[in-house]
C-alpha cells in the first residue's frame, strides 16, 4: 500500500460516507418546506405535528452531514497538496463562495429552526425553513461547479510549470458554467429529492403497516409521493443530458460506462454485463445499437471506444469494470424508481393507494434505492475520469502532498474508519428511535397559540 | 498591480482572511470554552443549561472556520497547501475531535441515562480543550516558522511541532477561550449557576493575564522578528496598547459586574491578538526556518489578481448578509437560558 493509493481510499471512503447525508438534508428541505407552508395555509394541526418530526429528523441527519463535511474540506490541503495549488486560484473561489453563501445561511437560521419554535412567529419559522433549504441548495450549487471543472475544465489558462504550475482564471462565468456544471448540478439536487423523499416515504409506510400516527402517515406519504414522481421522471431527463455530455466531454469515460473498446464499432446499450478486458468484450443483456443511437441518433454510428486512447490516459481494466457496473446499477434503480413512485400515483388515482400491503413494504425499504444510487452515481462519474484528477491536465499520481509519509495517512485512514463506524452506528440508532417514537402529539395547553402569544420578535 | 484604497489586492486578502479568523476565534472562542468549563457544572441542570446556552449558535460559529479554510484556499491556496500538509497529523486529531464535539453535543441529550450523558459530557469537554489547545499550537508555530524547502515541502518532524514556545501559544489560547466562554456564560445564567459562573470568570480571567504575560515575555525574548515590524513603524505600537488596556478593562467589567462589557472586551483582546500577529508576520504568512528566501508572502503565496477581486466582491456582498443574519439569531436567543421542550 503506497501514499497514494491510501490517499485515495481515504478520501474516497470520507466523502463517500459524508455523501449519505446531504441528498437527506437537500431532499428534506424540500418536503419540509411543502409541510410548514401547509400548515401555514391550513393551519391544521397535522400539518404541524408533521414539520415538527422531520425538522428534528432533519437536525440529526444535517448535523452529521457538517461534521463530515469539514473534514473534507481540509483533506485538499492535508492529502492533495499539489492539487491545492494547482487549481488553488479556479477550485478556491467556488469552495469560498460555498462557505459564505451556503454553509453560513443554513448553519445560521438551522438555530432557529430547531430551537426557535417558541421564540419567534410561525412566518419568521417558515421563513427559516427556507433559508435553511436553500442554503443547502446553494451549497451543492458550488461544490458541484467546483467537482464539474475538474471533470471539464473551461475559462483558465496553465502558468509555469512543474511543481509550480497551476491553473489561473481567465473568465469566471466560462469557469462557473463549464460544460458539464449544469448537466451534473440538476442531476445532484434531483438526486437529492429523491433520497429526501423516499425516506419520508419509507417512514409513513411503516407508520401505515404498524397502524399508528396513520393519519400524519397517510398524508405525509402522499405529499412525498408528488415530489418523488416528478423527480424520478425529471432524473431520467437529466441523467441522459449527463450521458451526453460525457459523450461529448469524456469519450473515454463514456466507453468505459458501457465497456466500449472498439472504436470503428457500433456501440451497443447493456442493461446488465460483465467487461472483459482480456476479449474486449462485454457478455450481457443488450439493446443492439443503443449506445449509437443514444449519441448520434443513429442505430449504425461507430462510437469511440477505450482503445482510441492510450492506456495512460483512461481507466485501467479492473475501473472499467467497476464503472459499468456502477453506471448500470444506477441507471437499473433510476428505472425502478420512476416504476415504482408512478404505480403509486395510479393506485392513489384508483383511491387504493394504501390497501395494498406489498406495496407498503416495497416503500419501506426503498429508502435505500436513492441512497445507493447517489453513491454508484459518484463512483461512476470519479472512478471514470480517472486517471486524471483534473481532466486532461493533472493526474491524480501528481496531485498528492509530496511530504506525506504512509505511516501519516495509514494513521488518519484508521482513525476516520473508527469515528465513522461509532458514527453511524449511533445515528442509526438515534434514527431508528427517533422513528419509532414518531411525531409527538400536540396539545392544545402545551403548545400556545402563536398568533396571540407576546412574542420577543413581534413586540 | 492593482490596489483598492492604496492596497494591493493580496493585502485586501490578507485582511479578509484574518478578519474572518478573528471572526472564528471571537465566535467559537466563547463555545469552546464553555465545553473546557463543562466539567465544572456538577448538576444535570447546569449542564444542561450550560450546553443550551451555546445550542442554537455554535454549529453558525463553527461555519466561521469553513469559510476561513476556503478563503485561505482561494486565496492563498500555496499557504493552504502547505500548512496543511505540514500539520497532517494535527489537522486530522483536529478533525477527529471537531467530529467527537459535534456529536457529544448532538447526542447528549437524547437518551436519559447517566452513564450516556456522563460519557457524553467528558467527550465534549476534552474535545473542546483539546480543539483550543490544537489552535493555539498552529498558530504559535506559525508565530515562529517552520521547516520548509523550496518545493514547499515540510522538513520538520511530529516532535517539532510541540517546541515550548508553540506550548505556551497552545496553553495561552486555552485560558483566553476558558475566559471569553466563562463570560458569555455569566450573562446567559441566573441564580446558583450564575454565582459560581462569576468565581469561574475571575479564576479564568486571572488565569489568562498570567499567561499572556508570560507569552508576551516569551516573544519579546525569543522572537525577534515578530518585533521588528513595531520598531519601523512605531505608530504599530498603538495594537500591543490597545491590547493591554483591553486586558485591564476585562478585570474592571468583571469586579463592577457588568459582563456584557467585560464580554465585548475580551472579544476585542482576542481580535486585538490576531491582529498583534498579523502586523508581526506581514508581508510573510509562512517563515521558512530553512531559508528567509522560501518565505510564502502574500505576494508569492497568492491567487491571481483576477481572481483575488472576484472574491473580493463576494466577500463584501456575503459578509454583510451574514453579519446581519448571525445578528438577527444571537437577537432571538439573547436573555438568561430557559429550557423547553425544544432544548438539548
Ligand atoms: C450535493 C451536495 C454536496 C456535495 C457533493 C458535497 N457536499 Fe458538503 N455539504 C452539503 C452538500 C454537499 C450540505 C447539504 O450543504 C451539507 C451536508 C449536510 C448538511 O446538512 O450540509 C454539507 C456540509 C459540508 C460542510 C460543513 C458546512 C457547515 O459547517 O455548515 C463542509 C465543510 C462541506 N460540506 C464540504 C464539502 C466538500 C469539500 C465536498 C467535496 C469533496 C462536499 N462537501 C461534497
Ligand atoms: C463535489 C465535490 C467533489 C470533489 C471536488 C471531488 C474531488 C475528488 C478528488 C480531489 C479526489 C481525489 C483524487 C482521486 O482519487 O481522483 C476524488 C476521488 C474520489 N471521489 Fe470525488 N469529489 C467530490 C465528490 C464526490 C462524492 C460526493 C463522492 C461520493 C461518493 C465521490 C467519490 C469519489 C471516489 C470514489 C474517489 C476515488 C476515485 C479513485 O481514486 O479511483 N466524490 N474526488
Ligand atoms: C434514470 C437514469 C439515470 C441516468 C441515465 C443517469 C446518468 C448519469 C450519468 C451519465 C452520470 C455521469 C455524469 C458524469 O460523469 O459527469 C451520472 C452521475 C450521477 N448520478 Fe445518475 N443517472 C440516472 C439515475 C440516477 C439516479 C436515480 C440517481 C440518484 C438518486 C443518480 C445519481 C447520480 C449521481 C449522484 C451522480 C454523480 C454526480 C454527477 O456526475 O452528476 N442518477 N448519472
Amino acid at each position: 500500500m503506497n501514499t497514494e493509493i491510501l490517499s485515495r481510499i481515504q478520501f474516497a471512503f470520507t466523502v463517500a460516507f459524508h455523501y449519505i447525508y446531504p441528498p437527506l438534508s437537500i431532499g428534506l428541505g424540500v418536503v419540509m418546506i411543502i409541510m410548514e407552508g401547509m400548515y401555514l395555509r391550513t393551519g391544521q394541526k397535522i400539518y404541524e405535528q408533521m414539520t415538527r418530526f422531520w425538522i428534528k429528523i432533519f437536525a440529526l441527519i444535517f448535523g452529521i452531514g457538517v461534521a463530515t463535511g469539514i473534514v473534507m474540506e481540509f483533506e485538499f490541503g492535508t492529502n492533495w497538496a499539489v492539487y491545492s495549488r494547482y487549481v488553488g486560484d479556479i477550485f478556491g473561489s467556488a469552495l469560498a463562495a460555498e462557505g459564505i453563501f451556503a454553509f453560513a445561511l443554513e448553519s445560521g437560521f438551522l438555530g432557529i429552526l430547531i430551537f426557535g419554535w417558541n421564540r419567534v412567529s410561525p412566518r419568521v419559522h417558515f421563513f427559516s425553513t427556507i433559508m435553511v433549504a436553500l442554503g443547502s441548495m446553494f451549497s451543492a450549487i458550488w461544490i458541484v461547479v467546483a467537482n464539474s471543472w475538474q471533470q471539464t475544465p473551461a475559462g483558465f489558462r496553465i502558468e509555469g510549470q512543474g511543481m509550480k504550475a497551476r491553473a489561473v482564471i481567465t473568465d469566471f462565468w466560462a469557469m462557473v458554467f463549464n460544460p458539464s456544471s449544469v448537466d451534473r448540478l440538476s442531476h445532484v439536487i434531483i438526486g437529492s429529492f429523491l433520497a429526501g423523499s423516499f425516506l419520508v416515504l419509507s417512514v409513513n409506510a411503516y407508520y401505515l403497516l404498524r397502524n399508528r400516527h396513520v393519519a400524519i402517515a397517510k398524508s405525509g406519504f402522499k405529499i412525498a409521493l408528488v415530489v418523488a414522481t416528478v423527480a424520478s421522471l425529471l432524473q431520467l431527463f437529466t441523467g441522459h443530458r449527463s450521458a451526453d455530455g460525457v459523450a461529448k466531454n469524456q469519450p473515454a469515460k463514456l466507453a468505459a460506462f458501457e465497456g466500449h473498446y472498439d472504436s470503428s464499432a457500433v456501440a451497443d446499450m447493456y442493461l446488465l454485463g460483465w467487461t472483459d478486458a482480456q476479449a474486449q468484450k462485454v457478455s450481457g443483456l443488450k439493446i443492439p445499437g443503443g449506445l449509437s443511437f443514444l449519441i448520434h441518433q443513429d442505430l449504425k454510428a461507430p462510437v469511440t471506444g477505450l482503445n482510441a486512447f492510450p492506456t495512460d490516459q483512461r481507466p485501467s481494466a479492473r475501473a472499467v469494470n467497476f464503472v459499468f457496473q456502477t453506471y448500470h446499477l444506477m441507471v437499473a434503480i433510476g428505472m425502478a424508481l420512476i416504476g415504482l413512485s408512478l404505480l403509486g400515483m395510479f393506485l392513489w388515482w384508483r383511491g387504493r393507494l394504501f390497501d395494498q400491503k406489498w406495496l407498503l413494504q416495497i416503500f419501506a425499504w426503498a429508502v435505500l434505492l436513492p441512497q445507493i444510487a447517489n453513491q454508484v452515481g459518484w463512483y461512476s462519474a470519479e472512478v471514470g475520469r480517472q486517471p486524471w484528477v483534473v481532466y486532461g491536465l493533472l493526474r491524480t499520481s501528481d496531485a498528492l502532498s509530496q511530504s506525506l509519509r504512509t505511516e501519516q495517512v495509514l494513521f488518519s485512514l484508521i482513525l476516520f474508519t473508527l469515528v465513522y463506524s461509532l458514527l453511524f452506528a449511533l445515528f442509526l440508532y438515534l434514527l431508528n428511535k427517533k422513528i419509532k417514537h414518531g411525531p409527538d402529539d400536540l396539545h392544545e395547553e402545551v403548545i400556545p397559540d402563536y398568533s396571540k402569544r407576546d412574542n420577543p420578535i413581534l413586540n | 498591480m492593482e490596489t483598492i484604497l492604496g492596497l494591493d489586492l493580496p493585502t485586501w486578502w490578507f485582511l479578509v482572511v484574518g478578519g474572518v479568523f478573528s471572526g472564528y476565534a471571537i465566535l467559537d472562542g466563547f463555545d469552546l470554552g464553555a465545553g473546557a468549563l463543562h466539567l465544572f457544572f456538577k448538576k444535570e441542570e447546569s449542564r444542561r443549561i450550560a450546553l443550551n446556552a451555546i445550542g442554537p449558535v455554535w454549529d453558525g460559529n463553527e461555519v466561521w472556520l469553513v469559510i476561513g479554510g476556503g478563503a485561505l484556499f482561494a486565496g492563498f491556496p500555496v499557504v493552504y497547501a502547505t500548512v496543511f500538509s505540514a500539520f497532517y497529523e494535527l489537522f486530522m486529531i483536529f478533525l477527529v475531535m471537531l467530529i467527537l464535539r459535534a456529536i457529544s453535543i448532538e447526542f447528549r441529550s437524547k437518551e436519559p441515562m447517566l452513564w450516556w450523558r456522563k460519557t457524553w459530557d467528558i467527550s465534549y469537554s476534552v474535545s473542546s480543550i483539546l480543539l483550543a489547545l490544537a489552535l493555539g499550537l498552529v498558530l504559535g508555530n506559525v508565530i515562529q516558522g517552520f521547516a520548509i524547502d523550496q518545493n514547499y515541502i515540510y522538513r520538520g518532524t511530529l516532535l517539532d511541532y510541540f517546541n515550548p514556545y508553540a506550548l505556551l501559544v497552545s496553553v495561552t489560547t486555552l485560558a483566553l477561550f476558558m475566559m471569553h466562554g466563562a463570560i458569555y456564560l455569566v450573562m446567559k445564567t441566573e441564580n446558583r449557576l450564575y454565582a459560581k459562573l462569576t468565581v469561574l470568570a475571575k479564576n479564568t480571567t486571572i488565569f489568562f493575564v498570567l499567561m499572556f504575560a508570560i507569552t508576551s515575555l516569551a516573544t519579546l525574548l525569543f522572537i525577534p522578528h515578530m518585533i521588528n515590524r513595531y520598531r519601523e513603524v512605531p505608530y504599530m505600537f498603538a495594537f500591543p496598547v490597545l491590547a493591554i488596556l483591553a486586558v485591564a478593562n476585562i478585570t474592571r467589567q468583571i469586579s463592577r459586574r457588568r459582563y456584557f462589557y467585560a464580554f465585548l472586551s475580551s472579544a476585542f483582546v482576542t481580535a486585538m491578538l490576531m491582529i498583534l500577529v498579523a502586523v508581526g508576520l506581514f508581508p510573510n504568512i509562512v517563515l521558512s526556518t530553512i531559508d528567509p528566501n522560501l518565505h510564502i508572502t502574500v505576494y508569492n503565496g497568492a491567487s491571481t489578481d483576477k481572481s483575488l477581486k472576484i472574491m473580493l466582491t463576494f466577500a463584501a456582498i456575503g459578509v454583510p448578509l451574514v453579519a446581519l443574519y448571525t445578528s438577527f439569531v444571537f437577537w432571538t436567543f439573547r436573555g438568561k437560558v430557559k429550557l423547553d421542550e425544544t432544548s438539548y
